[in-house]
């Protein structure tokens, strides 16, 4: 039984420790993939040589962090069978599907077109070239969704029957692919990807701003294109940290009704409450099944899981008590384990509104004209005074702390969908597929606890390093800020000129 | 035909597509040190797959979440029994991607050497191991009642095996230096289509000591066809690579992947993973298949994805149509 134990443990921290890692850079990636192309359809559009820095910056940063995001998501696509045979086994008629649509819908677009857009800028027409920016873009996006239906099946299996070999059967695609559960948490990935994506242009596009402000920058292009990405990477932030909280709301709503015990350990209410108070703060006692320190807000907690102020909200020992009638003893005990539920849920909405607030801040104080005295407002190439009112600027010290906070602002969203993954793959436990398999019957039952030891050692000593190999590269990238490149003096054309074949690449490895 | 027969075939098809596309950029990541003389040819050399080996390493990809879709017991099986040599690989194929994308970002020699170094072992390792563990899907492997592995690691590195890898690495190889003397310029051109007879002769030793291996051990008319085509197909390429012509010599020893992952699957056909310790307990189409309705959502999806993929990656090599050589790197 401990051996069993053991290789439950390893297993499960394998995969956290690969995924939460893997999915530092994920989100960062669908958001700049999207914001590059934003920033180069302006170029396009326009031809502003501030566009044109700003596309080649934030595609720059994108780049790193896509390597890095690609690089560990090989391992995704080959670790359910590594260490959870017996999980693939009992479940790959479902959510193998999936699976492989995100390898050929998704994968294929965004790595072909990655490459035309990197070395395509002196080969591919203006325009093509932009499509293809788009497409990377576009295949982040199916690729989230195709792996968040995936995910979605185990928080709330549908479509599917168990067959006479006990495994679990496909019967509706449509289902496992556009069921409520994928479609909100689809939208909460997106939006909180976006959330991330705009406070790290925020944060990297004040710091930029601050520097050349010191440093006496006088390419107004380079200025302009730090404003432009400041501004907007507030808008972004703003929008959709809104987004990110509404769709949260409504994730929170559907985990209530599907697995009550994820939102009662999230809360830990451990007793059914009406109306049920959501605790800011709270220290639980497992072995006595309450609370032994709570400070709360009366009702909420209802209103959050039903939108009402009233309703009964079922607690950790009565939903405990469901799901031992229901499922026996399929599993020793049916709690996730509690504080990191709570404190997972807290530090998701805590870290993620933190950079929302921020930005919202931000907002405001940069504005350029709107209740503004004509001359407070600053130019298109000018660092932007931060005013608090018409003619109000904030004092130096806030000043100073207003721009710190918006560079630190960047690494709050990467905290909170760290502790929004933990929070909704540990509150799932003991199901690795809720109500159909637990993860301890999950694990691969033929791999030794050695070789276990060796992929968690290996992977997470590689992935430690290769954390500080990327970040070091993007602090340097950052710093550096935009660069002189022009862009290509004429239009290519798809046929290309023969006659230069001296020239050199105009970007090579 | 039954569906899960068309899925063997699908899933044939993918490996073959990744050991055509990502063989020869293995073999590109060999060459750096085999071929290139200095920094510059080495970024020659790079840059021949640069905007295209991220799009080719999508066919494993696709290979592995095809096989979890299809054929879960064979996903499942495979890469939990076979988990150090996968290990492995994926450590490879992670630093791989990382060398590639960031050995230029620093001006720093040092740093680019490393990453130079990395692009040439983590492409020689999956070059190897991926036919060490083909060579023993096809030959068979311990595996249980419950249709789980039950040997070692050890029992992996058996002599048919590790010959199957010394297959794969010089065919990569091979197909690798073809692929230079087709897309460079100048001297390096002249001096791959020299090693590329090496290494061909080198090639077509053990692929005739492997085919033959194979054939008697688990072979059927159908795959001894497709081991002569092999042969004949690398003796094709060799001769065409002699002769100058460059783009068909490229085809050819495309030809002899194609084929010589034809014949394995033959040889493998109707198992997926047959067992070394009792035949009634080796994985088949049949028994590690999906439902029909999974297989016949599948195949939409792959009758319809796959050749649109094969447009737009085609259309990539087009674009970057043009040979390279030393005077067309920048200095950057």
């Amino acid at each position: 039984v401990e051996l069993a134990l053991a290789h439950e443990t390893m297993a499960r921290w394998q995969f956290g420790i690969t995924t939460v890692y893997h999915f530092l850079f994920v989100p960062l990636t669908i958001s700049l993939a999207f914001l590059t192309a934003g920033l180069q359809t302006a170029w396009v559009r326009t031809g502003a040589a501030k566009y044109f820095k700003a596309t080649k910056f934030w595609g720059k940063l994108l780049l790193i962090n896509l390597a890095l995001g690609v690089a560990t998501g090989i391992v995704q696509e080959f670790q359910f069978g590594m260490n959870w045979s017996a999980y693939s086994k009992f479940v790959g008629d479902i959510f193998g599907a999936p699976l492989a649509m995100e390898a050929l819908l998704a994968f294929f677009f965004e790595s072909t077109f990655i490459g035309l857009w990197i070395f395509g800028w002196e080969r591919l027409p203006k325009k093509i070239h932009l499509g293809c920016i788009w497409m990377v873009a576009i295949g982040t996006a199916l690729s989230a969704y195709f792996i968040l239906a995936a995910n979605s099946w185990m928080q709330h299996p549908v479509g599917y029957t168990i067959g006479a070999n006990g495994r679990a059967q496909l019967t509706d695609i449509g289902k496992v692919l556009f069921q409520e559960t994928t479609l909100v948490v689809v939208f909460h990935t997106l939006t909180a990807a976006f959330l991330t994506g705009g406070a790290f242009m925020v944060g990297i596009a004040a710091y930029q701003l601050r520097r050349q402000h010191r440093s006496k920058e006088t390419d107004t292009a380079k200025i302009g294109s730090m404003r432009t990405s400041l501004r907007l990477g507030l808008v972004i932030t703003v929008i959709f940290g809104l987004g990110t909280a509404v769709s949260g709301d409504t994730l929170g709503k559907v985990m209530f009704r599907q697995q009550p015990m994820k939102m009662a350990a999230a809360e830990a209410l451990w007793d059914t409450q009406k109306p049920a108070p959501f605790s800011i703060f709270a220290y639980g006692n497992v072995n006595q099944g309450r609370n032994t320190i709570e400070l709360s807000i009366p009702g909420l907690l209802s209103f959050l899981a039903t939108s009402n102020f009233h309703d009964a909200v079922p607690g950790i020992n009565d939903v405990q008590a469901q799901e031992r009638a229901k499922y026996g003893d399929k599993a020793p005990s049916y709690e996730p384990n509690i504080p990191t539920a709570f404190w997972g849920f807290r530090w998701m909405i805590g870290f993620g509104m933190t950079s929302f607030a921020i930005a919202a801040a931000g907002l405001w104080l940069t504005r350029k004209r709107f209740w503004l005295a004509p001359e407070h407002r600053r130019g298109e190439t000018e660092l932007p005074l931060l005013m608090l009112t018409r003619n109000r600027e904030l004092g130096p010290f806030l000043n100073k702390w207003a721009w710190r906070l918006a560079i630190l602002t960047m690494g709050f969203p990467l905290i909170a969908n760290s502790w929004g993954w933990i929070f909704t793959e540990t509150g799932r436990q003991p199901w690795a597929v809720y109500g159909l398999m637990t993860t301890a019957d999950a694990v691969s039952p033929t791999v030794s606890i050695g070789e276990q030891i060796t992929s968690l050692t290996i992977f997470t000593l590689l992935y430690a390093l290769l954390a500080v190999i990327e970040i070091r590269l993007m602090v340097t990238y950052a710093k550096a800020g935009p660069t002189d490149e022009e862009p290509p003096s004429k239009d290519p054309t798809l046929r290309g000129p023969s006659g230069d074949a001296d020239q050199p690449l105009a970007f090579a490895y | 035909m039954q569906l899960h027969d068309v899925w063997f075939v699908l899933i044939a098809v993918l490996w073959t597509g990744y050991f055509f596309l990502e063989g020869f950029d293995f073999g590109v990541g060999i060459l750096t040190k085999l071929l290139a003389r200095d920094e510059p040819e080495r970024r020659v050399l790079i840059n021949t797959i640069g905007p295209v080996w991220d799009g080719n390493e999508v066919w494993l990809l696709t290979a592995g979440g095809a096989t979890f879709a299809a054929f879960p017991a064979w996903y499942a099986t495979l890469f939990s029994g076979f988990y150090l040599p996968l290990l492995a690989i994926l450590v490879c194929l992670i630093v791989r991607v990382l060398a590639f994308e960031y050995r230029g970002k620093r001006s720093d020699p040092q740093w680019k050497r490393n990453w130079e170094h990395a692009i040439f072992w983590t492409s020689l390792l999956p070059a190897f191991l991926w036919g060490v563990a083909f060579a023993n899907i096809v030959h068979g492997v311990k595996i249980n009642a419950a249709g789980d592995y039950a040997g070692n690691v050890l029992d992996l590195l058996n002599p048919y095996a590790l010959l199957g890898g010394l297959v794969t690495l010089s065919l990569f190889t091979f197909h690798g230096t073809v692929f230079v003397a087709l897309k460079t310029l100048g001297d390096i051109r002249t001096r791959a289509r020299t090693l590329a007879r090496t290494l061909g002769l080198v090639t077509a030793v053990l692929a005739l000591a492997f085919l033959i291996w194979t054939q008697t051990s688990s072979g059927d008319g159908w795959s001894l066809a497709a081991a002569v085509i092999a042969v004949v197909a690398l003796l094709g390429a060799l001769a065409l690579n002699q002769l100058g012509r460059e783009g068909w010599a490229f085809i050819f020893s495309g030809l002899t992947i194609v084929a010589a992952v034809a014949m394995l699957f033959l040889a493998l056909f109707p198992d997926v993973m047959p067992s070394s310790l009792d035949p009634a307990w080796s994985l088949t189409v049949s028994n590690a298949s999906s439902s029909h309705y999974t297989l016949k959502v599948m195949t939409w999806v792959a009758g319809i994805m796959t050749p649109v993929v094969l447009v737009y990656q085609s259309w990539t090599y087009w674009v970057f149509r043009k040979r390279i050589g030393v005077r067309n790197i920048p200095a950057h």
